[in-house]
């Protein structure tokens, strides 16, 4: 298994992002087509929401762009000689069973970043969301939202040009969204690309600089915000956002 | 996380000291349950070594797994009651010599109510015969120790070939076939020693002694330096010799369990 | 009162004789260095058998489990032939001595402590793996990390370990020898009391023993809830 992750002290800031290519991707295991085939790009500044009917394949897109799955048939490529250094924030949050401190610390160290830096790097991320007060509290028994803005600082903390989402907030209270989308607005600002997966329009609206509308495991459209929320181009899209049930 | 590592190493390590610590001075010897049961080599032991500072560490085993034992070169020295059987180890070039240390004797012990009635009998022979014709319940040690074979020649002498739902054979030591037959209400043929010392008789009860077959003759034996010259062969000569020596001899005259004495010296 | 095993057992702990106090401890002494040593084999190797997919592995889960039911006798004699003086290692000396029991409890520990671990070091894989792979962990990095969160349900596999070890009679018998002041342990000295026919105090042995284990299983207890509150 080879790291995903460039080596951390890349300066991500000032770069473009990378830009992502689906090149005809097919995803079939056991000869059961669940995704493609299908091609896009995104380079556009983002961030890409990535919205559709459930079952019609955002998850599985977002872990074919992050390398946890490997198409059938097609490519996942990316701008530039290697693939950039990525982080993915899950629907539940995956933490180690220890301290909130210590899941940052965790990461850091397998990104191979030198010991001495990791618990001032670690600690600077937890400031950053908020979660300065629960260093020391175990992960596993933090509420929900904190949980989640735990994977995000952990994120953070590794300094991604890439960042995927998927459905970061489905399980969360109102107060706790509003901080996860604060966060996903921050690594944009910093110049990383974000890719989320949603089931709220009014999220997507909030958040989405382009759209990625899938249905059936296809992309029906990919168009900018502000067209696919005022005018959008596919029957699949139109039905979708008139509320209609779309398979 | 860093301390509960040393600690476990620390264990470690003392646990290590623990078990390379041991003395130089002692031999390994091989020998039988009915020895160590009894409480004889309790007795014996501390004499020699406080003459001679040599420990002498028992292994008790049936016979015939301290006869195999002696064989692989794990032991120093060995002290068996199997006349037939040590001879053949000395023919064997397993052994340099061998010599009578001490017998004492097989007795018949029974339900109390002895149904075959062998407190009746003269002979051993004629009490065994007995038990298989009314088919009373024996408990057989079955296990080729030194009891086991004197009790398969007895039964030989006695024109019996034993078998069938009567006779049990355990493959057991001594004491457990003894807590076996207590259970049972079986007849079993035990060394005095281990009779005599043991607690769980429940309704058992001493029936026949004294017949001159069911003397049980204890052997010592020097094992070959040319099969196994790692062995301590210095110091286990010295055990051998201290055992037929006055002193030796009058040890295993000295122990006696509530009175009795268990064991006879009859070193030449 | 002196028939009874339950004040004989009472008893023995109160006086503490020397003898006894020997034997526990080298009871305690041989289970648990041997524990210690299988867990630093056994868990690396279960791991490595949740993470790893090579060829026969199924092969290698199947004899793990198999081996867990290994009987002690067995093991024993497969020590006592490899460090009889007439076997391959023999040249050590290490029959009838503690080192000799604490090999045999190894081998008989070891396949427990693999077969267990690799089955929670799964659970737990099947949880992690996604973010594992995005936070680009190798295999070999993964190992440690499974392990370390694993860690509850791995006390509980050492002391299964642990009750293996210091409840069986088989192998120390027969590679330890039961020398008085030597090798003798809590069960073969409950065998050679039992073959002595002085059934309460065996059995008042045997109690001593498992109030021994009884109260290791305690603390390990205790300690663990204690850790498990506190991380959730």
């Amino acid at each position: 298994m080879t790291s995903l992750n460039v080596p951390l002290n890349n300066s991500i800031e000032l770069s473009a992002p990378p830009s992502l290519r689906f090149e005809n991707v097919e995803f079939n295991p056991f000869g059961h087509r669940l995704f493609g085939p299908c091609s896009f790009t995104l380079d556009g500044p983002g961030p890409t929401l990535v919205m559709g009917p459930n079952g019609a394949g955002k998850s599985l897109m977002l872990r074919l762009a992050h390398g946890l799955l490997t198409p059938t048939e097609g490519a996942v490529t990316w701008s530039g000689t290697s693939a950039p250094r990525q982080a993915m924030v899950f629907q539940t949050p995956v933490l180690l069973r220890r301290s909130a401190l210590a899941n940052l610390r965790h990461a850091l160290a397998v990104n191979n970043v030198p010991r001495r830096l990791r618990t001032e790097l670690a600690l600077e991320a937890l400031a950053r969301f908020g979660l300065s007060s629960c260093a020391d509290t175990p992960a596993r028994v933090l509420s929900g939202g904190e949980k989640q803005r735990l994977a995000l600082a952990r994120a953070w903390s590794l300094s991604p040009a890439v960042l995927f989402l998927d459905e970061p907030t489905s399980a969360l209270d109102p107060a706790a969204i509003k901080a996860v989308e604060a966060a996903v607005q921050e690594f944009h600002k910093q110049g990383t690309r974000v890719v989320m997966t949603t089931h709220d329009l009014h999220q997507a609206r909030r958040l989405a600089g382009d759209v990625l509308f899938l249905s059936e495991g296809k992309v029906q459209e990919h168009t900018s915000a502000d067209i696919f929320f005022r005018a959008p181009v596919s029957r699949h899209a139109q039905a979708y956002l008139n509320g209609e049930l779309v398979a | 996380m860093k301390k509960t590592l040393n600690l476990v190493l620390a264990a470690v390590t003392t646990m290590g000291l623990a078990f390379s610590a041991h003395a130089e001075d002692y031999i390994t010897l091989a020998s039988t349950t009915s020895t160590e049961n009894s409480g004889l080599f309790d007795s014996i032991l501390p004499k020699f070594e406080d003459t001679t500072g040599i420990e002498v560490r028992v292994v008790a085993v049936g016979t015939g797994q301290a006869f195999e034992i002696a064989r692989r070169g794990d032991a120093d020295s060995l002290l068996v009651h199997d006349t037939a059987g040590e001879k053949r180890f000395v023919e064997n070039g397993y052994a340099t010599e061998r010599a009578d240390v001490m017998y004492n004797d097989f007795v018949l012990i029974g339900p109390a109510d002895d149904p075959a009635n062998i407190s009746e009998a003269k002979t051993a022979a004629e009490a065994l015969s007995a038990i298989a014709e009314t088919e009373a319940p024996f408990a057989s040690r079955g296990d080729d120790s030194g009891t086991n074979r004197a009790e398969l020649r007895l039964w030989e002498s006695a024109g019996v070939e034993p078998g069938g739902s009567w006779y049990r054979e355990l493959g057991s030591g001594m004491g457990p076939t003894l807590n076996t037959a207590a259970a049972m209400d079986a007849y079993v043929m035990s060394d005095r020693a281990t009779w005599v010392a043991f607690e769980n008789r429940q309704n058992l009860k001493l029936l026949f002694e004294g017949d001159k077959v069911l003397f049980n003759q204890y052997g010592s034996l020097l094992l070959s330096e040319e099969k196994h010259p790692h062995l301590k062969h210095e110091m286990a000569a010295k055990w051998h010799n201290w055992l037929l020596s006055d002193d030796g001899q009058k040890a295993i005259a000295d122990f006696k369990v509530d009175g009795q004495q268990l064991f006879f010296p009859n070193a030449q | 009162m002196e028939d009874n095993a339950f004040y004989v057992a009472l008893s023995l702990l109160v006086n503490l004789d020397a003898s006894l106090y020997q034997i526990v401890v080298l009871s305690l002494q041989v289970s648990l260095l041997a524990v210690l040593i299988a867990a630093t084999l056994g868990f690396p190797l279960g791991a490595a058998v949740a993470l790893w997919q090579f060829p026969g592995r199924g092969g290698v889960i199947v004899a793990l489990n198999a081996l867990m039911g290994l009987p002690p006798v067995v093991a024993g004699l497969g020590v006592y032939l490899l460090l009889s003086r007439a076997g391959p290692l023999g040249e050590l000396g290490l029959l009838f001595t503690p080192g000799a029991m604490v090999i045999a409890q190894v081998i008989l520990v070891l396949p427990i402590l693999a077969a267990l671990s690799r089955q929670k070091v799964e659970e737990l894989l099947g949880e992690y793996r996604e973010q594992f792979v995005s936070l680009g962990m190798s295999r070999a990095r993964m190992m440690p990390t499974l392990l370390w969160d694993a860690r509850f349900a791995l006390l509980t596999v050492l002391l299964a370990g642990f009750g293996r070890a210091s409840a069986e009679v088989g192998a120390v018998m027969m590679v330890g020898g039961n020398i008085d002041g030597v090798t003798r342990v809590m069960t073969t000295a409950i065998v050679l009391e039992t073959s002595k026919g002085a059934l309460p105090l065996a059995l008042g042995l045997g109690i001593v023993l498992l109030t021994l284990v009884m109260a290791i299983n305690a603390t390990a207890y205790i300690l663990s809830e204690m850790a498990k509150r506190r991380m959730g």
